[in-house]
């Protein structure tokens, strides 16, 4: 029996990115190592972070046969590929796979950078801005989603993978923003819901308290509040 | 009514992201309508072929779009890949490998050179060099090991980053005349300026790439008004 696990996850608790590849492991029942950066949020990475991702010096890196692959949906895509189940992340039709990779992408270029943003932000201008362009977003998800389960139809796939760690936050949003996802986004709200149900996704999502106790504090420490 | 096996694709000439979807088209050897835009009036086939975006390049096969050049690469490859070489390569890192390039591209070096050449502000500018030249020496470094001593990115032929980057030369000389610089310089970066001698000369590729020099004019004409 090896010693080392020829699967490890650097990660951060917090990480929406991180908690995508947590889901996808887990929905490959992968035995892995977690190893957590445990400073990141003071600003320190581990050598081990450094070497495997010299480009973007950022987690969730994956590391399988001590071989780094880095950016959470390609890696994502690797685990799909080289992990074979019976319930595979991407479909196998093309078009339908393009599809679960454009609304995963739609997630990292119009929703990640406003929903991360958002909490440190004081109330103003650039709050009600970033609000309003992450509420337009949440609409186009909302309505591509319609009565769908999931993003893909019936299978739980790349694109649900990509949105659903920042279900974590929306509690925030609704402290920090006055956003309540729950009462806007009824269709949202109620996959979320669906979400949590799969074993994979209770496993790896933190705690909405969690999310919010940290981003409190840390709005405190940046004179947000 | 369409056929079911009707390519067209819906684009401006001057676009990057569209010489992707083409050369890809090209090396794969799919006959398809090319269905020229404005984008400073947009057509209603392409407002409603992509409805999120309103941008080109759009894929549209029998009566389904894709949207977003790199996802239009992959379906692309994977709906034809019985004709011409694979773009994305058959071994799961290595496919990782090739796309996080290819998102290095989209993320790191395309804004950089959209700041450079478009910004109005000097120190903005002035940053997004740096951030360029960076970018280009780090995608040297990238080819040295992604090409393993052949001629392109995918190794004898060529792949997702090769068509990444390639689809950016046409307005790299453009900028390259503009300010009488030489970004692709022989002596930081050998390998990327015989790399880019060998894309232009691809069949796929060599129609595709615009001539500089009117891309020079585009500009110019963009500048003024």
């Amino acid at each position: 029996m090896a010693s080392e696990k020829e699967v490890k996850l650097l990660d951060f608790w917090l990480s929406p990115f991180g908690v995508r590849t947590r889901i996808a492991l887990e929905e490959k029942e992968v035995e892995y190592e977690y190893k957590e950066e445990k400073n990141l949020i003071l600003g320190e990475k581990s050598e081990l972070l450094l070497k495997s991702n010299p480009v973007h010096k950022k987690i969730p890196v994956l590391i399988h046969h001590g071989k780094p692959i880095c950016e959470s949906l390609i890696i994502v895509q690797y685990i799909d590929e080289v992990f074979p189940s019976k319930t595979p992340i991407l479909p196998s039709d093309p078009y339908a796979r393009a599809l679960s990779r454009f609304w995963a992408d739609f997630v990292d270029k119009k929703i990640s950078q406003y929903a991360l943003r958002i909490w440190r932000l004081k109330k103003g201008e650039e709050l009600d801005e970033t609000k309003k362009e992450l509420v337009e977003n949440l609409r186009m998800l909302e309505a591509e989603l319609g009565e769908k389960k999931y993003f893909g139809g019936e299978d739980f796939g790349l694109a649900d993978i990509a949105f659903v760690p920042f279900t974590s936050w929306f509690y925030s949003l609704q402290a920090f923003a006055l956003l309540s996802v729950e009462e806007e986004f009824p269709k949202l709200t109620a996959w979320g819901n669906r979400c949590l149900e799969r074993k994979s996704v209770a496993k790896s999502l933190p705690e909405p308290k969690k999310v919010y106790e940290l981003l409190s504090a840390r709005r405190k420490e940046l004179g947000v509040e | 009514m369409v056929k079911q096996d009707e390519v067209k694709l819906i684009g401006v000439w001057a676009s990057p992201y569209v010489a992707r979807a083409m050369i890809a088209l090209n090396l794969k050897g799919v006959e398809y309508e090319y269905i020229a835009d404005d984008l400073f009036n947009k057509s209603e086939l392409l407002l409603k072929s992509n409805p999120v975006y309103k941008l080109v390049p759009v894929l549209i096969h029998g009566d389904k779009p894709i949207c977003e050049s790199r996802i239009i690469v992959e379906y692309i490859d994977q709906v034809w890949a019985s004709s011409g070489p694979s773009i994305l390569p058959a071994d799961p890192y290595d496919r990782a490998i090739a796309r996080f390039w290819a998102s290095y591209v989209d993320d790191k070096f395309f804004p950089a050179n959209r700041v450079l050449f478009w910004g109005k502000d000097e120190k903005s500018i002035a940053e997004a060099k740096e951030q360029f030249l960076a970018a280009l020496l780090q995608l040297e470094e990238a080819f040295v090991n992604c090409s393993k001593g052949k001629s392109f990115f995918g190794g004898d032929t060529i792949n997702l980053v090769d068509i990444a980057v390639g689809s950016f030369l046409s307005w790299l000389k453009a900028f390259e005349i503009i300010t009488g610089t030489n970004f692709l310089d022989k002596k930081k970066t050998p390998l990327l300026v015989e790399w880019a001698e060998c894309f232009r000369s691809v069949d796929a590729a060599t129609e595709v790439l615009p001539e500089a020099e009117k891309l020079v004019e585009f500009w110019k004409f963009a500048q003024a008004g």
